[in-house]
């Protein structure tokens, strides 16, 4: 029993230099992820990543909702590498999962196409008059974390297990569709058990839930949340997954998309304010993590400078768990030390 | 006398044993395991008519007590080579044996559905195959993953066949029907249990098959859907919820059950593979090419290297023993003095 197919499948993942893209939305979302990556990267594991401050969007929730179109997406899509390629590296590494697919997808048209990446060569050129190399590696931040899960593990002052009941903490991970679904060879574990988050969850000491709905849509799905006459199908969807894993007590999920992290949080609150209705038994509703938080949490770092803070559920009776230390004083302080005002209370969740 | 070499000890390897020593030839008849007939020994009951499958044992032991014929268990062929108007057959102990032709009846395996991840076989306990299922019916030991009556069963059609993403593109044949019968034995034993039949359309080819998917749904109570299952999961309680489109209705349908049989395809057996392209004799999938399927159909295109059975192409049992019976009457033709 317990056959995986993913093991005889391990995707190419480079060691070092590599140039990061950030995400339009997640440092809005989730603010520390992104440092934190940054942070592990460099301090923790000593690698060379380019953090390049003139990057753009790489058009990709307008090229999934149809406004942008393909030619736009690939011309835009070719300045991001021509940066790469300027600065002296190749392996490039998009922080959203909608990137990842962004530039799977285009990277797969411009290799099959040599008139497509001709013309999308002299597109750039007339454009900007800038030249670009296809990258040799292209990963997703996933990737390169699953990929040194055990190094981190060596730093890391915490596991996932309850010090309460010494037991390991209970975990739901959910990809994002554009990381495995779109080209499944592209993620570990391929798009039926995805295994880059399980990998870091099991090297980490927690257990994954193997739950119904796993690889069910998270709710986000562009279309049906851009459209607000469509968000009462967004909500249903994630409403179907909160269901299905609510039996087996999930201490937190984890999530290494921008859009399923915030509609698994976001939308817990909106169910309970429509239907009284929370996922955890003690009313507070299940925590939502990037992968960068969960490892930053593990390796110690302030749970206020990751930003956990900004989440929906709050995340404190996690940490607890944990037994990661906060200041509660310190949960709402600005960078300059100014306290800031707390967020109104929700009716239902409890905070 | 001459001699000829069969490899594959199972039904058309015996029946076409059987004929050839009757008619004077000597017949060297390998068989891998260390028993023959080890595909049928653990099947319940062969379609169309409900024979005990046993009886077809016991009736295809009984024609291998001939003088003529030498079974030789657990003597795997691992290499044939020509040898001027011979062959020369090498088994696993580096045995040689000089013969005049070579019939090739090494049959046929089943998809590894654990391929299909998708479908969780090998990942929970409630998903299994059409190949175990046999053995619970021949054996009366029908439960779910607790060890209880099972309140459903779901069957599922054309798993490794007809199926473009495991790369087997055929047709497994004889899957259809043995769902269908799988169905109404399991039927006979679980009166209560809800049984399902998916499918993507239902090829009942042989002389009775049409008539007992019909009797399937009067008399038995087999409901069938005609949907592919997208994904099967595990549930809170160990039941597996699967997921599926009914194409009549145009409905998604996701549904639990304790038990999840998949219809694994048949596919060209190591043996056959090896042996296929050893003698440049292989063909699509890895199973026999014939010299032509209308004249020729137990030639091949190597001299004196005769084929018959599901090493050619999926086949059913009784296919296969006619099948085994043109291969015999092919060779006398060619070999007789």
């Amino acid at each position: 029993m317990n056959t995986r197919y993913w093991n005889e499948y391990q995707k190419e993942i480079a060691d070092d230099k590599y140039f990061y893209e950030r995400s339009c939305i997640r440092q809005t979302f989730f603010p520390g992820s992104e440092a934190a990556f940054l942070k592990m990267l460099q301090e923790e594991l000593g690698k060379d990543i380019r953090d390049e401050i003139n990057q753009h969007t790489c058009t990709g929730i307008g090229y999934h909702a149809d406004i942008v179109p393909i030619e736009t997406t690939l011309t835009i899509v070719a300045r991001l590498f021509s940066l790469m390629t300027e600065a002296g590296y190749e392996n490039y590494v998009p922080s959203c999962v909608t990137s990842f697919g962004i530039f799977t997808e285009m990277v797969h048209i411009m290799k099959e196409h040599p008139d497509i990446l001709e013309q999308t060569r002299e597109n750039l050129r007339k454009a900007t008059g800038r030249e670009f190399e296809l990258p040799k590696n292209l990963v997703h931040p996933s990737d390169i974390i699953y990929k040194f899960r055990y190094e981190l593990k060596k730093k890391m002052k915490y596991q996932l297990i309850n010090r309460f009941t010494n037991k390991p903490l209970q975990v739901v991970e959910h990809i994002g569709c554009h990381y495995a679904k779109i080209f499944p060879e592209k993620g570990i574990g391929k798009a039926e058990f995805p295994h880059v988050l399980a990998g870091m969850i099991e090297a980490w000491g927690g257990e994954v839930i193997d739950y119904p709905e796993r690889r069910h849509c998270c709710g986000f799905g562009f279309r049906h949340y851009l459209l607000q006459e469509n968000r009462g199908y967004s909500i249903a969807n994630s409403k179907k997954k909160f269901e299905s894993m609510e039996p087996y007590e999930p201490d937190f999920i984890v999530a290494n998309c921008p859009g399923c992290t915030m509609f698994m949080d976001k939308w817990q609150y909106v169910i309970a304010e429509m239907e009284h209705k929370t996922y955890d038994k003690d009313g507070y509703g299940i925590p939502v993590l990037t992968y960068e938080e969960m490892a930053g949490l593990l390796l110690g770092y302030d749970p206020w400078k990751l930003g956990l803070q900004l989440h929906q559920i709050q995340v404190e009776r996690l940490l607890d768990k944990i037994g990661i230390p906060y200041n509660p004083a310190q949960k709402y302080t600005g960078v300059n030390g100014e306290i800031l005002p707390s967020p109104e209370k929700p009716s239902v969740l409890k905070v | 006398m001459k001699k000829i070499a069969i490899i594959g000890a199972g039904p058309a390897g015996i029946e076409a044993a059987s004929i050839l020593a009757r008619n004077e030839f000597e017949i060297l008849l390998f068989e891998k395991s260390a028993n023959p007939l080890a595909n049928l020994l653990d099947k319940a009951y062969l379609f169309p008519n409900f024979l005990p499958a046993g009886e077809l044992v016991e009736s295809l032991n009984r024609q291998l007590m001939h003088e003529n014929i030498k079974l030789l268990t657990d003597k795997e062929v691992i290499r044939l080579s020509q040898e001027n108007d011979l062959w020369k057959v090498i088994d696993k102990y580096e045995k040689s044996y000089l013969v005049d032709a070579v019939l090739i009846t090494t049959g046929y395996t089943t998809f590894d559905a654990s391929q299909k991840e998708e479908l969780g076989y090998g990942i929970y306990k409630g998903v299994t195959t059409s190949i175990e299922m046999e053995k619970m019916i021949h054996y009366k030991q029908i439960f779910n993953t607790i060890g209880e009556t099972p309140q459903r069963i779901v069957f599922l059609q054309c798993v490794g066949s007809r199926d473009e993403k495991s790369g087997n593109n055929y047709c497994s044949k004889v899957c259809c029907v043995t769902a269908v019968k799988q169905a109404i034995e399991v039927r006979k034993i679980l009166p209560q249990t809800e049984i399902y039949i998916f499918y993507m359309d239902l090829r009942m080819w042989g002389k009775g098959f049409e008539e007992m998917y019909r009797s399937a749904q009067e008399e038995y109570d087999i409901r069938f859907v005609r949907g592919r299952i997208s994904e099967a999961s595990s549930t809170f309680n160990k039941k597996v919820q699967i997921k599926a489109e009914d194409t009549l209705s145009g409905r998604p349908l996701k549904m639990t059950t304790d038990l999840l049989v998949l219809m694994v395809g048949m596919e060209a057996s190591l043996g056959t593979q090896n042996l296929g392209k050893q003698c440049h004799i292989d063909g699509k999938y890895g199973f026999i090419e014939t010299e032509n399927p209308h004249t020729a159909d137990n030639k091949t295109s190597a001299s004196q290297v005769y084929v018959a059975g599901s090493c050619k192409k999926p086949m059913s049992i009784n296919d296969t023993i006619n099948d085994a019976r043109s291969a015999a009457l092919t060779i006398i033709n060619n070999l007789k003095d």
